[in-house]
């Protein structure tokens, strides 16, 4: 068994256009899929990964590059293009780019925005599916539980996503740097854009206490409320609200300021200098960029916050450099564990294993018993030796001997498990 | 036994700071949990040197140099420590830890003999006295740490940097959450040891203030820390004011501690 027999094809954002890959979508169970893949001649193991910007068959194979031919004709079967073209739109990996491809994916490397959280969740997923269907064996079991570790290693080791990348979650981390729980806190919205409208849904998915909407007209501000279960108000309400709210998200039309310097410092201590979160995402803008200068306000415009994002994506590119370093040194692990699949390693680790045994349980005994003449000493040694070698003679004979409907894999791994050859490096 | 165990102190102490200054600085999740470990060990240590030299002095270390430094360093790390477990705030640790380090290695630079205790000294008032105070100038410097954090952080916000350390230092509000306990529990504290102090000053003495420097200057700390209570209490005048106060109360109280004793010497000049 050697490390070729691993082999992925699949389609990403990156090879394909949406055109092709909603032709590709397969939704529903994986079932059906699983078995069209487990019925390719010479596939042995399969797992299938579908999301709306991928689509993933893992199998291992005797001949993978043979079996691709067919995983492909598989996977493209709806679209109507010939296998050149198919090829065009796919990648397939082999061997050890392979893991190296699955661990990237697990660990969100290799999606559309670096270090989002749901694809190790969809591909959990998919194994238990593969699992159900009993169509993964002891490589995969092995290679899609290492993945699993191995996302949450990078996950834990770097910063992967610890940084917002999108204008609203940025301002909802802000909202925490300066507010600290949001649960008490209260946000004012002030017109009823989309943008807004998206930002105060995050804001409340993290718990915000109370929204408040002002709008020009009454009716999309009551309309806008009834969403979040909030409270609408008149424009003209504005100043008797901002005496109260935490946050205020402004996104009017309006082509003027709406909101200046003077008029929120008499605010301020009527606000007994409660800290005040003002976010303008209008263009052009609603609020005096003055009001920065006053103390315990925090202004944050559209630009500011785009240069937020800007910064966070910079740092998780590094940090994505750093967890390629973990993926090389995990993917070298597994091609390690992979190579010892095979009868002799398997049979010289086990040699290996008794032996050092043998060495230390006959040294020990030597030791205790100091009286002994030289002659004794080598038959208690030559004792260790025959029994070493008694012992090892079945599981030897049961590995090497291979009838056509035993699974070498299982044997293998059985023996193995049986003998705590693997222990170093783990099970998880 | 002494010595091993404030050289041992003095040793984790170091190794301690290092780990929380580099907690601050890499972008990584680190080595938090090992940081509060080898302080909560660092501090049994530093515990032991003070038990066995009051055992072996006889009365509470705090009458040289060496053993008020060392003491006020002790104070805050038990400050300290509380507040790391209620609020979870490890970068709290790497801006207090660097002082403590500073306070315990200034302590071991003063000259260690013991010696009998200044017969003015000897009565029970002394451990009211300045237990209290001790504590309510460690509860004080833990004040003067989180408000430069919070003057930091603030910054940042302003400013819109939003760095690593931006990353790593706590809410704004958790910050002011921090400061304002530190005052409710350190204002008391300081207000009793006054209190007490007059009365022993008057055991003593036979007057219950005499306008001793330190007196003085302790009575200017209490109006600071006063002021900034009332302030935030009334008409809400907090965050961003309040740190730079407390910032201005924490050099009161370093001056209060030392620079009396040093710069205007007086009644209370018994250390050193």
């Amino acid at each position: 068994m050697s490390a070729e027999s691993i082999g992925i094809i699949g389609v990403n954002h990156k090879t394909a256009p949406v055109a092709v890959r909603e032709k590709l979508a397969f939704s529903g169970d994986c079932a059906g899929p699983l078995m069209a893949l487990l019925a390719i001649p010479g596939c042995r193991e399969c797992c299938f990964l579908s999301t709306c910007n991928r689509v993933e068959a893992i199998f291992v194979a005797e001949q993978p590059g043979e079996a691709a031919a067919a995983v492909r004709g598989f996977l493209f079967a709806n679209v109507g293009i010939s296998d050149e073209e198919a090829r065009k739109y796919s990648y397939f990996h082999q061997g050890k780019e392979a893991v190296d491809h699955l661990y990237k994916v697990a660990a969100s490397l290799d999606s559309m925005v670096v270090g989002e959280p749901q694809i190790l969740g969809q591909l959990k997923n998919a194994y238990r599916e593969a699992t159900e269907h009993k169509t993964t064996g002891v490589i995969l079991n092995r290679l899609l539980h290492k993945s699993f570790s191995v996302a949450k290693r990078i996950r834990t080791e770097t910063n992967i996503g610890g940084s917002a990348v999108s204008i609203s979650f940025a301002a909802v981390q802000l909202a925490k740097k300066i507010l600290g729980g949001l649960q008490d806190k209260s946000v004012l919205l002030v017109g009823a854009g989309e943008m807004a409208e998206l930002a105060a849904e995050h804001l409340v998915s993290q718990g915000i206490g109370r929204v408040v909407v002002a709008n020009r007209t009454l009716e999309r501000a009551a309309k806008l409320a009834r969403q979040f279960n909030g409270t609408a108000v008149g424009l003209a309400e504005l100043p008797t609200q901002l005496a109260e709210v935490d946050i205020m998200i402004s996104s009017t039309g309006a082509t003027d300021l709406i909101l200046r310097k003077d008029d929120v410092k008499p605010l301020m201590r009527q606000r007994r200098n409660r800290p005040l979160f003002l976010i303008d995402i209008a263009v052009p803008r609603d609020l005096d960029p003055e009001l920065n200068e006053v103390d315990n306000v925090y202004l944050y415009d559209i630009d500011d916050l785009k240069n937020v994002v800007e910064v966070n994506k910079a740092e998780r590119e590094r940090e994505a450099a750093r967890a390629e370093g973990i993926v090389a040194e995990e993917v070298v692990k597994f091609g390690l564990w992979l190579e010892g699949m095979a009868v002799s390693p398997t049979i010289a680790a086990l040699r290996q294993k008794a032996n050092a045994i043998r060495e230390a349980e006959v040294a020990k005994t030597l030791a205790s018993l100091k009286s002994l003449s030289d002659a004794e000493r080598k038959s208690i040694e030559m004792l260790g030796n025959a029994i070493v070698n008694k012992l090892l003679h079945e599981p030897t004979l049961f590995l090497k001997n291979n009838s056509p409907h035993d699974n070498a894999q299982v044997k293998l791994a059985f023996v193995r498990q049986l003998f705590g050859l693997d222990k170093d490096d783990g099970q998880g | 036994m002494t010595h091993i165990s404030f050289y041992l102190t003095l040793a984790l102490y170091g190794v301690t700071t290092l780990l929380y200054l580099a907690c601050l600085l890499r972008s990584t999740p680190c080595m938090a949990g090992l940081a509060r470990k080898l302080l909560v060990a660092g501090f049994l240590a530093h515990c032991l040197a003070v038990i066995h030299r009051a055992i072996a002095a006889g009365h509470l270390p705090i009458t040289n140099m060496h053993e008020s430094l060392s003491f006020f360093a002790l104070s805050i790390v038990a400050a300290y420590l509380y507040f790391e477990f209620r609020f979870k705030v490890t970068s709290l640790g790497s801006f207090v830890l660097p002082l403590v380090l500073v306070l315990v290695l200034g302590s071991s630079v003063f000259p260690s003999e013991l010696r009998p205790l200044n017969p003015a000294l000897q009565s029970a008032w002394i451990y009211s006295h300045t237990l209290l105070a001790f504590g309510a100038y460690a509860f004080f410097t833990i004040a003067g740490g989180v408000a430069s954090m919070y003057l930091l952080q603030s910054h940042f916000l302003k400013k819109k940097q939003l760095g690593t350390l931006f990353q790593k230092l706590p809410s704004l509000d958790t910050l002011d959450e921090i400061g304002y306990r530190c005052l409710t529990f350190g204002f008391p504290m300081l207000t009793v040891a006054i209190i007490t102090g007059a009365i022993w000053a008057a055991q003593a003495w036979g007057s219950y203030w005499s306008w001793d420097p330190k007196e003085t200057w302790s009575l200017i700390t209490w109006f600071i820390y006063a002021a900034i209570l009332h302030q935030r209490l009334t008409v809400g005048w907090r965050r961003r004011r309040a740190a730079i106060m407390a910032i201005v109360g924490f050099s009161a109280v370093l001056f209060t501690l030392w620079g009396v004793t040093y710069l205007l010497g007086g009644a209370h000049s018994y250390v050193g």
